[in-house]
């Protein structure tokens, strides 16, 4: 067991925090959270700035310790968050890069990279959420075409999206084919004729994702990555690539605001409540561990080489409570504060509320781990 | 970085599973509980064994190994409920003479506690007045020591290895151990006992309670480890923290999970949970702990 770095990852982590204490301070003042096309503008031009450095492809580094040091060290500079640029960098382009055909990478991949092209996902759809592998988008083919129909929900970034990951059925489900067979992956070209993108407004008044009506919708078969009714396979891959790194900023965040609560509480006088001072105690035990587990699970990927197993399962279900927990007690340190939405926190604790849902639900993590870590029999 | 178990400590975690399974299996374990006595042939085959000696230098007659393996060592111990003052033994080896080898007996005071006083042949700490109580935990016999002024660092007197980090930390192990365990116990028995036509482990409210029965452990296990790595004091407590709970509320669940049969003296699950409230209520409590990682926010 090690937990110090390589001279060549400790060289990497200095090599990275001289960049960013150079080209930070130069960065323009972040965008209103409601203001979309400011933030796709900001988040892309971070990534064009992270490439033109030789960092855009730092999320698809085949050393699981490198990206845990650029996220950790990004995060403790204060750094842009990958933002808009969620889905290409870290589900469809993984996806395409493992699966896709050579000229695909070269259309989709560099673009993505340079930060020019924002992707989002559409997996979910009204009557397939956790149940994802009952979708009913039907494609079906017209001569170089797929003809798409269907719609989509909580797709993230959809307004500002270039490109979707889309999921579609392509064989119907029968008595010969479960419905995780005859899905199919497509990307779908967001200026096509016959999408119409309505955006659903969340519990925090933002408007983060959006539903997404497919009404006939002319899909190029070229823009197939994997073979006609392979999609959920397809699919496989980058489910489970979302589930390595993809918290390692936020734990750090996460560390950094216990921080900030303890001094605020300590400013304003709730520090003598014991009740609240022994809770962020607890939480700071948590969260370290947390950032250990962290650490774990990417050793783990780097001695497997391939992606993390289910061990970021254990991490998800943890993470997202502990999080919740965290501005729970952030709202006892803000007491009458927790209620007005002028504070960050307020409106951070509102957010957090969706780590229990989103990216498989708390409960589909326990059936995860039950059935495939612990080999409990398939659940009813 | 490479935070995983190495090659050796694989080897060396089996070999003392073998040792500690071979010498304290289920039956020694219910035989004990029938017969409560400190055995000390036991304790000198674990001396044997290089049980205590593990972390002493090896031109001291020790294995020369690290704090990482300790924590091996005792969570293994934790597993199969070993009983005895453990801790306090292999933190005196070296210091006490025996006990590396296992034929001194070392406890020392602990919190408000000191576990098997009459049967130590070495009392490290100030047990002056100490008062046998009757002990939840079949296996481990308690005295409550009068409380002291406050005054000086435990740390400072003798025996106040065990209040100290190392001490801490391996108890942590030790419920480490037992957390992991009570978790495989639930889900063998989530597996065999057939409940409407099938095993109740098809059960999604079972199969939940078997989920985060893992995920406590597997949180308290990379906590312990780290501490154990780092050698740091605040990290050994934050890990403390979570060892305690995962270990108390693994082997509730692990209960709930047998259902009558887990309320029975004949399963072992009551064992694990009051040796868990053990030791957890040794050397200074939760509220301490969390005061401790508060104060250093
Ligand atoms: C902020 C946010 C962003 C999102 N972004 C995207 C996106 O960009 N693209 C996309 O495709 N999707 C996205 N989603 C959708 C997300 O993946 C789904 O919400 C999630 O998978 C749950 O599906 P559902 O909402 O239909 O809930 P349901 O599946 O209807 O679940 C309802 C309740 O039933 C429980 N439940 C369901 N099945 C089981 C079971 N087998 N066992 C036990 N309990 C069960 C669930 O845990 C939940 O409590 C996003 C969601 C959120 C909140």
């Amino acid at each position: 067991m090690d937990l110090t770095y390589t001279e060549e990852e400790e060289d990497f982590r200095a090599g990275l925090r001289a960049w960013l204490a150079e080209v930070l301070p130069k960065l323009p003042g972040k965008p209103s959270p409601d203001d979309w096309p400011g933030r796709r503008a900001y988040d892309t031009a971070w990534q064009r700035t992270l490439y033109d450095a030789g960092y855009g492809e730092v999320h698809w580094d085949a050393s699981p310790t490198r990206r845990l040091i650029f996220l950790e060290e990004t995060e403790k500079a204060g750094a842009p968050y990958v933002g808009a640029n969620f889905v290409g960098l870290l589900h469809a382009g993984p996806t395409i890069a493992s699966e896709g055909t050579a000229e695909q990478r070269e259309r989709w991949l560099p673009p993505m990279l340079r930060g020019d092209e924002v992707w989002c996902q559409g997996f979910s759809e009204p009557d397939a959420g956790s149940d994802l592998a009952s979708l009913r988008t039907r494609a079906w083919r017209d001569g170089d075409d797929y003809v798409v129909s269907g719609s989509k929900i909580w797709t993230s970034h959809a307004e500002v999206a270039d490109w979707c990951e889309l999921l579609v059925r392509t064989t119907p489900v029968s008595a010969d084919v479960p419905k995780h067979r005859g899905i199919t992956w497509l990307a779908l070209p967001m200026d096509a004729a016959g999408i119409t993108v309505r955006p659903l407004r969340t519990l925090a008044g933002s408007a983060e994702f959006a539903e997404v009506f497919l009404d006939e919708v002319r899909v190029p078969v070229a823009n197939r990555v994997g073979a006609e009714n392979d999609g959920w396979r397809v699919t496989m891959v980058t489910l489970s690539f979302e589930r390595g790194t993809a918290f390692v900023g936020e734990v750090v965040a996460c560390r950094r605001l216990l921080g900030d609560l303890a001094r605020a509480a300590r400013a304003n006088g709730r520090w003598d409540d014991p009740v609240l001072r022994r809770g962020l105690g607890r939480l700071s035990a948590e969260f370290a561990a947390l950032w250990r587990l962290t650490q774990w699970n990417v050793s783990e990927a780097q001695r497997t080489g391939g992606v993390p197993g289910v061990g970021g399962s254990v991490f998800k279900l943890r993470y997202s409570h502990a999080r919740q927990e965290l501005y729970d007690t952030a709202a006892q340190v803000l007491g009458p504060g927790a209620l007005d939405l002028d504070e960050p926190w307020t409106r951070e604790r509102l957010s957090s509320l969706s780590y229990t849902i989103a990216a498989g639900t708390s409960q589909i993590q326990r059936n995860i781990v039950a059935e495939r870590i612990l080999g409990l029999p398939k659940g009813r | 970085m490479d935070f995983q178990l190495d090659e050796d400590q694989r080897a060396l975690r089996r070999g003392l599973r073998d040792v500690l399974e071979g010498r304290f299996g289920r039956d020694a374990l219910r035989a004990a509980v029938d017969a409560p006595r400190l055995d000390r042939e036991l304790w000198r085959a674990l001396g044997d064994a290089g049980f205590f000696a593990l972390c002493l230098p090896e031109d001291a007659g020790g294995v020369g190994l690290g704090l990482p393996e300790a924590v091996l060592a005792f969570e293994e111990a934790g597993r199969v409920l070993l009983p005895g003052p453990a801790v306090a033994t292999f933190l005196a080896a070296g210091e006490v003479a025996g006990a590396a080898e296992g034929k001194t007996v070392v406890t020392a005071v602990a919190g408000p506690f000191v576990p098997c006083l009459e049967e130590a042949d070495v009392v490290l700490g100030d047990a002056a007045g100490a008062v046998a109580l009757r002990s939840v935990d079949p296996l481990t016999p308690l005295h409550r020591v009068p409380e002291r002024a406050p005054g000086g660092d435990a740390r400072d007197l003798p025996g106040g290895e065990a209040q100290g980090p190392r001490a801490v930390l391996l108890r942590a192990a030790e419920q480490l151990g037992s957390a992991a365990r009570t978790g495989e116990l639930a889900v063998q028995h989530a597996r065999q006992r057939e409940q409407f036509g099938g095993p109740v482990g098809r059960f999604q409210a079972v199969q939940h309670l078997c989920a985060d029965m893992l995920v406590r452990a597997e949180l308290a296990r990379v906590a312990v480890y780290a501490a154990a790595v780092t050698g740091d004091p605040l990290e050994a407590v934050g890990a403390r923290l979570l060892a305690d709970d995962a270990a108390v509320r693994n082997a509730r669940d692990c209960l709930q999970a047998h259902g009558g049969m887990g309320f029975t003296w004949e399963s072992d699950v009551h064992l694990h949970l009051k040796r868990a409230w053990v030791r957890a209520g040794l050397g200074g409590g939760a509220a301490e702990a969390e005061e401790a990682l508060a104060a250093a926010l």
